[in-house]
């Protein structure tokens, strides 16, 4: 049934837009070039809702803390500072992905480092390290960027709440890859991941190594969203309520939440994106904002009614 | 009877803190063994190099002739399941998935759980008297009956030996007596091999076949009931005053404990 209201998102979301266009026209010559715009439009929202949505439930077992979320870990303000020094030193924006996506890996080994200790990590100091080194490194970028009158940096604000306009289609296609790679292999992991929510220990004595799974989802975690931000910027609240949401509905079981998150979030995002473009066209409405918006009292609903049962 | 658990020169604790010292121990298969002694002996710890939580510093313990250190961590918990103290859940699973998910040991990944795996672990909640749980949420249960539950999944694995972690610490006399007389009846009927922590002296000498009264990381005294929870051992290692009668039902020893201020009264 997802997949069925995914494939009618897609339609849908190829129909609208700032200039309204009937189907049969889109595939029109003159009309190829939007056609393809809004197709890019689409797979980048539905990648990055997905990618967001099964890190965020990957971290928020292996943390067990509610309030995970892909970015937790460092790897937005990350992603962040190193974008604005490459606009600072003038570095070509062709790059600018490349080295926020690097920024945003080590950002995320640095918090792993940080937080590691005899070899094992647990899941309070990484939590408190990631909190850590998130304020620091917002704390350089916001530095830098008052303390430079480059007036390129004045786009950096984009970062903040997300941009789903991506015109490479060789970066889309390397990000897609990334986040459909990832999210199979914590796929792969979630019984794993139904161990380790009832508890470190308890996963131990089902024999799980958890050092090591933990090691290798914060890994694809860091990986996924790294790609994600390099595209797409900071994209809020998918990958912290999603899983919520989907949990509040499917159960907690990883075998079934995470295809149905993934789902969930990608349609999610496909719909967002629809309401950004066409609410005020021809402006945007940056898609973080509306994905607050809707997701929010959407939320709420499925929290009440899962109290009330 | 062949040994199920050789434990030989066994040390380990945290990082520098050596907090089992140079244990030596053997367990029967079918023995019902309890761990006794004050806070902060060593129990816990034992038990959980026992379990391979923590690995030893120093000595090894065999598995029925298999060094448990050299054995896949899947391998080893298909032999020994664990049952810790209180275990909250705070994610909504339901009582049947957490009893499923004592199977993950004998899974492969991405194994889907077959019939037999879900017939393993109904009747272990039928067993447990836990099967009209079967569809409740894990986070809405008692503490009785999430202990019933937290068993069930242990024997879902199929573990010729149980560990458990004071399994009657949070529960009141009717469900201590529950629980014990649940895990008796496992020990008897399939010749399951039980070591538990146990803080009750009285239960664990109503219960246990044999005990260890463990004091600074080291066996003070073990053997029988009969013998091991006698006045004198409980007086040295608990630093206490204590009367050893017999419970006049089942003959086994009863510990009355003395208030200090009732010994020696000033008038």
């Amino acid at each position: 049934m997802l997949c069925a209201i995914l494939l009618a998102a897609i339609i849908a979301g190829l129909l609208n837009g700032a200039v309204g266009i009937a189907f049969a026209q889109l595939l029109f010559k003159e009309n190829l070039p939007i056609f393809y715009l809004r197709l890019m439009r689409i797979l980048t929202a539905g990648v990055a809702g997905a990618g967001l949505a099964v890190c965020g439930i990957a971290l928020q077992a292996i943390l067990r803390n509610p309030l995970a979320e892909p970015y937790l870990l460092g790897s937005s303000s990350g992603a962040g500072l190193f974008a604005v020094i490459a606009i600072i030193t003038g570095i070509s924006t062709i790059y600018l992905p490349f080295i926020a996506f690097i920024g945003a890996l080590l950002a995320t080994i640095l918090v792993y480092n940080l937080a590691r200790q005899n070899n094992k990590v647990s899941e309070q100091s990484l939590v408190l390290s990631g909190v850590m080194v998130s304020v620091a490194l917002s704390a350089v970028i916001i530095f830098l960027i008052s303390t430079s009158n480059n007036e390129t940096l004045h786009g950096i604000t984009w970062w903040l709440w997300g941009n789903l306009q991506v015109y490479d289609v060789k970066l889309l296609s390397v990000v897609s890859a990334i986040v459909i790679c990832g999210s199979a292999i914590i796929y792969i992991f979630s019984q794993d991941l139904n161990a380790i929510s009832i508890g470190e220990e308890e996963a131990i004595h089902l024999g799980i190594d958890i050092e090591s799974v933990k090691k290798i989802l914060i890994l694809v975690t860091a990986l996924i969203t790294a790609g994600i931000v390099s595209i797409c910027g900071i994209i809020g609240f998918v990958g912290l309520m999603i899983p919520h949401m989907a949990r509040l509905v499917v159960g907690p079981n990883h075998k079934i939440l995470v295809p149905a998150a993934a789902l969930g979030a990608a349609i999610f995002m496909i719909f967002c994106d629809i309401l950004s473009r066409v609410i005020f066209a021809p402006i945007e409405i940056p898609i973080g904002v509306i994905t607050a918006i809707l997701g929010v009292p959407a939320f709420i609903f499925l929290l009440k009614r899962g109290q009330s049962r | 009877m062949e040994n199920l658990l050789a434990i030989t020169a066994l040390s380990g604790g945290y990082h520098n803190n050596t907090i089992i010292k140079d244990i030596s121990l053997e367990i029967k298969r079918g023995d019902f063994l309890g761990i006794c002694g004050p806070n902060g002996s060593g129990k816990t710890t034992l038990l959980r190099l026992m379990s391979r939580v923590m690995a030893p510093q120093k000595g090894n313990i065999l598995l029925l002739g298999q060094d448990i250190a050299s054995m896949r961590l899947k391998e080893f918990c298909r032999k020994t399941a664990f049952v810790s103290q209180d275990a909250t859940i705070n994610f909504a699973f339901t009582v049947f998935e957490v009893a499923l998910m004592g199977r993950i040991p004998h899974l492969k990944r991405l194994q889907f759980e077959t019939e037999r795996d879900f017939d393993i672990a109904e009747n272990a909640l039928k067993v447990t008297d836990a099967l009209n749980l079967k569809e409740k949420r894990i986070d809405e249960l008692s503490s009785g009956e999430r202990q019933r539950v937290a068993i069930a999944k242990a024997l879902t694995q199929e573990p010729i030996l149980l560990l458990l972690d004071e399994p009657t610490s949070h529960l009141d006399i009717g469900h201590q007596i529950q629980v014990l007389d649940l895990l008796r009846k496992l020990n008897r009927q399939s010749n399951l091999t039980i070591v538990t922590v146990l803080h009750d002296l009285n239960l664990a000498g109503e219960y246990c076949n044999r005990v260890i009264l463990v004091n600074e990381g080291k066996i003070f005294k073990q053997g029988c009931p009969e013998e091991v929870l006698t006045y004198q051992n409980i007086e040295s290692v608990y630093k206490t005053a204590v009367v050893v009668n017999k419970n006049p039902v089942s003959g086994k020893p009863y510990v009355v404990l003395v208030p200090a201020d009732t010994l020696c009264p000033r008038n």
